[in-house]
């Protein structure tokens, strides 16, 4: 990381980042001499096909689309004709603006950095080629005009296509990126319609190519066993019936684990369950979550750093007609990506090779750079599409291991998890402890507003600059700024890194916990005024929270009467830069079991029928993704909330695969409308913001439905008696 | 030893012990990389392939069982009307994000309606619950079901 390009402003307790435009438009690509690359994100050659290099990775999200439609958007090039790539790791071209320059994708950020430069990118790009058009033809270039890859003189009919012009662009000056002109919206021809992926016909027919699709000639492939307490170490192991498996090649030995290389998966895995390991558990041997719980909670009996102060809480709570307390608290969630963690390297005497996917590109670069002590120029990566990120590919430990692997294994090794090993030697998303007072005046206003946060700072240890004076920007978002203006607010945190387990970004990061406190504390505020949960929160919402719970609230028929047992709840948010709000609805219904033949009722559960959201992201650059993405942030949310969660026991982590660690299924799926607020506002982030507000959603439908009012995840079953 | 699979109409020798697991005998050993590995205990799907049309996990199927079958993997799903009609609309639908599971939902969806031609919501989730999405594409996987099988209803009348 290179700190000395970041600045960092202190901002009303947030953290703000600075950033040079120019530092983000870099120069041309490496390129074949042929081709016209006026950045380091377009390359055109001589038949006109356009690549375009993509700084974000594609996890799902659909940035291999939006990212290309804004620079074909002012490039005037048709998007089914953009062929795109894998950005390389350099931090120069392909950092990240609003990550102080960390080349990273995550926290819903690739559209609101990428807006205006990649549009700038494509705008130099068209400003050149117009220009070697006008050249050639001896006219004025503002005669010309750029569409459809060509440049056309109406005056003369003429029209020359990108490909025949690359020649002449190559040789031209490059213009300064902020000098170009950029098209007002309502010229957009392609951003805000609802575009085709790029990413998906190999989706669909096996051929898209994940880190863990590497075929390599030679290769081998491992899998290993990591010691099941964080910091223990590997005392012996037995590898003589492991060895004795047709197809096992090798035993890895490291420090806390231990590998099995094979002639494919196969035999690896059979090695792995022969081996006979003996594991010196070290000082967490007898952790439980429990003692975690008990840790985090006595912290947050101490005042924290300041993250948001108003007025005279104290005061106001000393004159307040009604007080009212709570405690909430989140509990430790896997990732569980469908891609296992998995890389593949060969280590050559100079020179390293890596192949997988990932979120951090440079950072997997200097992480092999440093264990192999290989300079980090002869330090390869490929990247690949994701199998899913959610956070879990922001971490390096998967490469590592492959690394540290293959360090010892001649020739090419692919190292992938098992299942089990995913998930018991995650990054967890953080437990957290929440408490809250608030005061009500007699009409029921909250006028004043208390919550002191206790848990895991991950940005603390992911970008140890980021964290100043106790706080974070992520692990504050949605709790010092909410939707609401409470006259009297007092927000504090309090840094409690848990024993026994390391914690890391996961999807929705910091507002993921904190919108489902605030919201659901916010519902029980309206409960105790005697108020309906949507006026209550309109009275003291800023404008743009109004109009998105207006909107949600009136397409899911907020107010109409419901069967016995049905139940709506609202949760509104402002965060990632978006707004949304989500009414959620929920039965407790029976439920059905095949048994002898047929479904019959076996006591009760929980189901969620429909979820209703608007959005309002500012400009929208591809509506299908928006939908994609309110349904895909809604299922994460869903299944950690109704079900999940990490724990330990003796120093284990107990849940293993998707039998014990629950995943929503198509029979589980319920409704979901999503509506897009016309919006002028900034550009908003999109990925993570449903899976954050469809907790508190949730969590208030089930107590419209059920009259129990839930304080910690998950859900499910505390709202129904298990059975 | 030595087995031989019929996989997508083409025989095949592999040199692997018998409860090797099917999928790795076609990820690793063939090389064909379309069929994913989710979970290893048949809990989400991922792997999954058709043996003798039928809808099966194969990072639980034993590779000297799949012996004398016809195996049929997303590589060659496509020349089956049901795969490629939920192929062309899992494209016409948006279906795949990032797109790890969606090679065993297609073969499961195919697999659905190669049996049942028209089937109900119903049908969909006892046909698809198997079958664990992370980025929640569930939505658009029954949409995608329900326009392939309109579409092998309009070929079939043709």
């Amino acid at each position: 990381m290179n700190t000395s390009r970041r600045r960092f402003l202190q901002s009303s307790g947030a953290l703000v980042i600075a950033f040079n435009l120019p530092a983000v438009i870099g120069p041309a690509s490496a390129a074949d001499e042929k081709s016209f690359a006026p950045n380091a994100y377009i390359r055109i050659d001589p038949k006109g096909q356009v690549s375009v290099v993509v700084a974000y990775v594609e996890m799902g999200q659909g940035t291999y689309t939006s990212i290309p439609m804004l620079i074909a958007e002012e490039l005037e090039v048709p998007l089914s004709s953009v062929r795109v790539e894998h950005a390389p790791p350099d931090e120069r071209y392909y950092g990240n603006p609003l990550l102080g320059g960390i080349q990273a994708t995550g926290n819903s950020n690739a559209v609101r950095g990428a807006w205006e430069p990649m549009r700038r990118a494509g705008a130099v790009a068209r400003t050149v080629l117009v220009q070697a058009a006008a050249q050639r033809w001896k006219v004025d270039a503002a005669s010309c005009r750029a569409e459809k890859g060509a440049v056309v003189h109406a005056a003369s009919g003429r029209r020359l296509g990108y490909g025949a012009l690359v020649a002449d662009a190559a040789k031209l000056p490059v213009p300064d990126p902020k000098s170009v002109t950029l098209k007002p919206r309502e010229q957009f021809k392609l951003i805000g319609t609802p575009a085709k992926r790029l990413d998906i016909d190999g989706k669909v027919n096996g051929t898209a190519q994940y880190g863990i699709d590497t075929r390599l000639p030679g290769m081998k492939f491992a899998t290993i066993a990591i010691s099941p307490v964080a910091g223990g170490k590997l005392r012996s192991v037995d590898d003589a019936a492991a060895k004795a498996v047709n197809g096992v090649r090798q035993i890895v030995r490291l420090d806390d684990a231990v590998a099995v290389v094979g002639d494919h998966m196969g035999a690896a895995k059979k090695g792995l369950a022969a081996l006979k390991i003996e594991w010196d558990d070290g000082a967490n041997a007898k952790l439980s979550t429990a003692d975690i719980l008990r840790d985090m909670e006595a912290a947050s009996s101490g005042s924290g750093a300041i993250a948001r102060q108003e007025g005279d809480v104290a005061k106001a709570l000393a004159g307040a007609a009604k007080r009212v307390e709570a405690v909430y608290g989140v509990p430790f969630f896997a990732h569980a990506t469908m891609e296992p963690m998995n890389a593949t390297v060969h280590v050559r005497k100079d020179s390293c090779e890596i192949w997988t996917g990932t979120q951090v590109m440079a950072r997997v670069q200097a992480a092999a750079a440093k264990l192999t002590g290989l300079p980090v120029e002869k330090v390869t990566v490929h990247n690949h599409l994701l199998g899913g990120g959610f956070g879990r590919r922001l971490e390096v430990d998967g490469v590592v291991r492959a690394v540290q692997v293959a360090m010892q294994v001649d020739g090419p090794v692919k190292l992938v998890y098992t299942r089990e090993t995913d998930i018991q030697h995650d990054l967890y998303k953080p437990a957290f402890h929440d408490r809250f007072v608030a005061g009500l005046d007699a009409q029921g206003t909250p006028v004043a507003w208390s919550h002191r946060l206790t848990g895991s700072s991950v940005l603390a240890r992911w970008a140890p600059p980021f964290f100043q004076k106790g706080l974070d920007s992520d692990t504050i978002e949605g709790a010092a700024e909410t939707p609401y203006a409470f006259p009297n607010m007092l927000v504090e945190y309090v840094q409690h890194e848990p024993r026994g387990l390391a914690t890391a970004f996961w999807r929705g990061v910091g507002p993921v916990h904190n919108v489902f406190v605030v919201e659901s504390f916010m519902d029980e505020l309206a409960a105790a005024a005697g108020k309906d949960p949507v006026a209550y929160r309109r009275a003291i919402a800023d404008p743009r929270a109004k109009a998105v719970l207006d909107l949600a609230a009136s397409k899911a028929g907020w107010g109409k009467p419901l069967p016995k047992g049905v139940g709506r709840g609202v949760a509104v948010q402002s965060a990632f830069g978006s707004y949304l709000a989500q009414v959620a609805e929920v039965e407790v219904a029976p439920r059905l079991s095949w048994e002898r033949g047929k479904y019959r009722p076996v006591g009760t559960e929980l189901r969620v029928r429909r979820i209703v959201c608007a959005i309002d992201c500012g400009p929208v650059v591809n509506p299908d993704t928006i939908r994609a993405q309110m349904q895909s942030g809604i299922v994460y949310g869903l299944s950690a909330a109704l079900d999940d969660q990490i724990t330990l026991k003796d120093g284990r982590v107990e849940q293993t695969n998707f039998g014990d660690y629950r995943v929503l299924r198509m029979n589980e799926m319920p409704r979901v409308d999503v509506h897009i607020v016309d919006s002028s506002a900034a550009p908003g982030g999109i990925g993570e913001t449903a899976t954050a507000c469809v907790m508190p959603a949730l969590a208030n439908a089930i107590f419209a439905a059920t009259g129990k009012r839930i304080r910690r995840l998950p859900l499910a079953d505390q709202a129904v008696p298990t059975g | 030893m030595t087995y031989k699979l019929n996989v997508n109409g083409t025989v095949q020798s592999v040199d692997v012990d018998g409860d090797t697991p099917l999928l790795w005998v076609l990820r690793d050993v063939l090389g064909m990389t379309g069929t994913k590995f989710g979970c290893g205990q048949a809990l989400c799907g991922a792997c999954t392939v058709h043996v003798n049309g039928a809808q099966t996990r194969s990072c639980v199927t034993p590779v000297e069982s799949a012996v004398g079958k016809a195996i049929t993997t997303i590589e060659g799903v496509g020349k089956t009307a049901a795969g490629a009609a939920v192929q062309k609309a899992w494209l016409d639908a948006q279906v795949p994000q990032c797109g790890y599971c969606q090679s065993g939902q297609i073969m499961a969806a195919s697999a659905l309606l190669a049996a049942n031609p028209k089937p109900s919501d119903r049908d969909i989730d006892d046909a698809m619950v198997g079958n664990i999405c992370r980025c929640g594409t569930y939505i658009r996987i029954r949409q995608g079901i329900k326009q392939a099988a309109q579409s092998l209803a309009k070929g079939s009348k043709s």
